[in-house]
């Protein structure tokens, strides 16, 4: 990502090393009650509290990109929640364990920030500790409760076993009846496959029967009708746990500490997996319902059939809604890093500043969430840098000498809108037109509206910071929260009121999966419009085209004047009609901005999974994304911001033609890593 | 693969790519490409075109849930153009990961060439299609040309491509 994320390094550097500091007082104050009261539970808040630093480390580094620090952090994540879900002992090696990795992260933070170097060796010494979970004692310490646990039991039939018409499988089912088994065959006698005799036994068994109220006559029993052929050994399960000292874990969540965590994770509350696991159920009984219905199809049964597409239809919308909000995480995860933000930029640009921070319930897709971190940090700390004046300023201007910035987050029609809201000097038209016409994007006599100058501060290269200072205004800036913002499929917003305020608002898909398209037909094509952008669709005819000097078409619709884009001309594709009249206007909005697209039918509504283009090709202008049609072709998304861009004539400001010159595509500005193989 | 790397020039084809070669034919000549980077051969199927896209980008195809680009060699390599037959078919190519679909008149045969077999390639300085070949190799009648896939495919060479494509059209 363009923006320069080593700024928030230093903010990353100081949090952790603080976090650490505190893990390690609160490991020490549990190992003293460990100490005191012997092997009790610590204290679950210290515990949680410990494993947020560790969280937030390990959140840091990945996104930074140190991978050493992420992956260890991972690893002593996974040991402290094994250790709160009681699957690890808190005892005095445990605590000396975790008090060694808070210096193993130490040495790692170190070395990430000034590239000092790793001892990679006692690092890995400790991974490999925190990997292997204490289970072994975990499993030593509930046999101690309970010390009739089961039997192990070793049975090695005679080689006529089969003979004598016993089958070894009926008697470890009669074993299974008793309790929970765990059998593995022992295969050593084998003969190679020429000297094998398919009527002689060579296979032997080890179960391990656990359960209680197992009396060794009824275990015994089982075996009854073999015991004279075959050796038999009962042991219960205690002794056998000592000798063997390989025991596996006793329950699954034990195996789960073994398994490195491969790709990302989503934690997920049981409740929506319940509910995922209704509409299965839902959705299995209406498959036999239609299955049953075309098994004997008569016409009579057809009302039948199409209710039972009915409810298929609604138990698939629910399932894909089901799964999609299990990708969904709270926008507070973004929050949490605002309010140390705040402080610390405050200080330093000697600001006083209120955070308030709202609606961190509302949900965002695992992707985004991860994806506008970035653009919301930079754009609060925009606002704490341009917007917020010093408190003298606020005293003369008659204000609190507390500036107030606000995030929001709610709700809306399909999409999430993060408000970032300040009550500082607002947007200096003045200024940002000035630094418009120094570096060319304006003429010196132009006088733009202020939606044009809302315009302006989100192109490349555009910082108004008189002084470049290093907390924003490095030239990068908007223009490049505004591409991530867009490439996310939302959009940004701005208003500002002189004096009083600036207000951002990021709009945002709620997933990055699944889109609501128009489809529509250019030339032989079907392409997709997302139906958010779509306002309405109208015919025109001829005689309510005019041109501007330039060449624009513009149609008048009510008040307002809009560029038409003819999409066969933009792409270059032959279309069926010319005539504006014989095909279909589609009027589409994007940041605030109108315009036209001309295309010769409308196809209708649908639902479409969204498919990457770049992950095998490259960055295509004016498509951002395609998806799989019914018949499995593909179809093109199309991009509408893009194809305003695209557009060989500026369509955005017919009132004020020049405006802005486009100076080649603002995107090329911006190397895309993808793009390179 | 990666260990048949180590220490060999990377201008030997034919030890580098484990000898075996993908032979199809385009336009009368035979070319080969290595058999490991080959994912599938599939059916010719028609794309979907790509706006303001290099000619030779035919666009993009559905490949069980992936999209994945189109190459039309025979623009690529400026040959003349031909309709799609029972023959045509359309070789996905795996370079680094990034799968491609390849258009090629006809698939012959899986080669397994001899690295005496191998030809210097004469100076033909300043030819557009020379980046793209790899090596020329002498088969039983007839000469294969091996194409560098890598370079064929690379995104760059799309976007400069696209200038050429644009001036020829």
């Amino acid at each position: 990502m363009p923006i320069d994320i080593r700024q928030f390094h230093q903010t990353f550097f100081e949090e952790s090393t603080e976090g650490l500091a505190m893990m390690e007082q609160l490991l020490l104050q549990m190992e003293g009650a460990a100490g005191s009261r012997g092997m009790t539970s610590p204290d679950p808040e210290n515990l949680n509290s410990i494993f947020r630093v560790v969280h937030s480390i390990k959140g840091g580094s990945s996104t930074f990109g140190f991978g050493w620090l992420a992956d260890f952090s991972h690893l002593l994540e996974t040991a402290l929640d094994d250790l709160r879900a009681g699957r690890r002992q808190p005892d005095r090696e445990t605590t000396d364990l975790l008090l060694r990795s808070v210096d193993a992260l130490r040495n790692l933070l170190e070395g990430a920030r000034t590239g000092a170097a790793i001892d990679k060796t006692r690092i890995e010494e400790i991974a490999s500790a925190l990997e292997v979970p204490s289970v072994t004692k975990a499993a030593e310490a509930s046999t101690a409760e309970a010390p009739e646990h089961g039997w192990h039991v070793s049975f090695q039939p005679g080689p006529e076993l089969f003979r004598s018409g016993n089958d070894p499988l009926r008697i470890i089912r009669e074993l299974g009846a008793l309790g929970t088994l765990q059998v593995s065959a022992d295969v050593s006698r084998l003969p190679r496959w020429e000297a094998y005799d398919p009527e002689t036994c060579y296979l032997g068994w080890q179960i391990k029967l656990s359960g209680r109220d197992q009396s060794r006559q009824a275990v015994k029993a089982a075996f009854e009708w073999v015991a004279d052929i075959s050796e038999i050994t009962l042991a219960p399960m205690r002794e056998a746990k000592r000798s063997e000292g390989d025991t596996p874990p006793a329950s699954g969540d034990g195996d789960h500490t073994l398994v490195k965590a491969r790709g990302p994770s989503i934690r997920v509350s049981t409740a929506r997996v319940d509910s995922l696991m209704d509409i299965v159920g839902e959705l299995v009984i209406t498959q036999t319902m239609i299955s049953e219905t075309v098994a004997q199809f008569t016409p009579a049964d057809l009302p039948r059939l199409l209710v039972g597409l009915t409810q298929l239809e609604r138990n698939v919308r629910q399932l894909q809604e089901s799964v999609i909000s299990i990708r969904l995480l709270p926008i507070g995860f973004v929050y949490s890093r605002l309010p140390r933000l705040i402080r610390d930029l405050a200080q330093r640009l000697g600001k006083q500043v209120d955070l308030e921070l709202s609606g961190e319930q509302t949900e965002l897709d695992k992707t985004v969430i991860e994806r506008i971190s970035d653009p919301l940090l930079h754009m609060v700390r925009n606002c704490l840098d341009h917007g917020i004046e010093t408190p003298a300023e606020r005293r003369r201007a008659g204000k609190p000498e507390t500036g107030h910035l606000r995030v929001h987050a709610h709700q809306k029609s399909g999409y999430v809108h993060v408000v970032v809201e300040d009550d500082g000097r607002g947007l200096s038209y003045e200024q940002i037109r000035q630094r418009a016409v120094q570096a060319g994007l304006l003429n010196a006599d132009t006088r733009p509206t202020p939606e044009q100058m809302h315009e302006l501060i989100f192109y490349p290269g555009f910082s108004t910071a008189s002084e470049v200072s290093d907390i924003s205004g490095r030239g990068v800036g908007l223009d490049v929260v505004r591409e991530n913002i867009r490439s996310l499929g939302g959009s940004v917003e701005v208003s500002s009121t002189p004096g009083s305020g600036t207000r951002f608002t990021l709009r945002l898909p709620l997933t990055l999966a699944i889109m609501d398209g128009l489809s529509i037909l250019i030339g032989d094509q079907t392409y997709l419009l997302p139906l958010t952008s779509i306002v309405e669709s109208i015919h025109l005819t001829d005689d309510r085209l005019s041109r501007l000097p330039d060449g624009q078409e513009i149609f008048a619709l009510r008040e307002d004047y809009l560029g038409l884009i003819r999409l066969h001309e933009l792409f270059h594709i032959p279309s069926r009609h010319t005539d504006v009249s014989q095909g279909i206007v589609v009027v589409v909005e994007v940041d605030g901005r109108r315009a036209g697209l001309y295309v010769d039918e409308l196809l209708g509504q649908q639902q479409v999974v969204i498919k990457n283009i770049e992950s095998h090709y490259q960055r295509v202008d004016g498509i951002s994304a395609a998806t799989i049609l019914g018949d499995g072709t593909v179809a093109l998304i199309l991009d509408v911001a893009g194809l305003m861009r695209l557009s060989p004539r500026p369509v955005m400001a017919p009132d004020a033609p020049g405006c802005v010159p486009r100076r080649g595509s603002p995107r090329s500005t911006i190397s895309d890593p993808r793009a390179l193989h | 693969m990666e260990a048949t790397h180590a220490g060999i020039s990377p201008a030997d084809p034919l030890t580098r790519y484990n000898s075996q070669f993908l032979v199809f034919r385009l336009g009368g000549q035979d070319y080969g490409i290595p058999i490991l980077q080959v994912q599938e051969i599939r059916e010719w199927s028609r794309a979907t075109g790509l706006p303001n896209s290099p000619a030779y980008i035919l666009g993009v195809l559905n490949l069980r849930g992936s999209i994945i680009p189109v190459v039309d060699l025979r623009q690529r390599f400026r040959l003349s153009p031909a309709e799609p037959d029972t023959f045509t078919a359309i070789v996905v190519v795996n370079v680094d990961g990034r799968l491609a679909g390849v258009v090629v008149d006809s698939v012959n045969d899986v080669v397994w060439f001899d690295p005496k077999q191998q030809r210097p390639l004469p100076d033909f300085e300043g030819h557009a299609n020379r980046q793209f070949i790899e090596g020329l190799v002498q088969a039983e009648d007839n000469m294969v040309i091996l194409l560098n896939m890598e370079r064929l495919l690379s995104p760059d060479d799309f976007n400069i491509g696209n200038g050429l494509a644009q001036q020829a059209v």
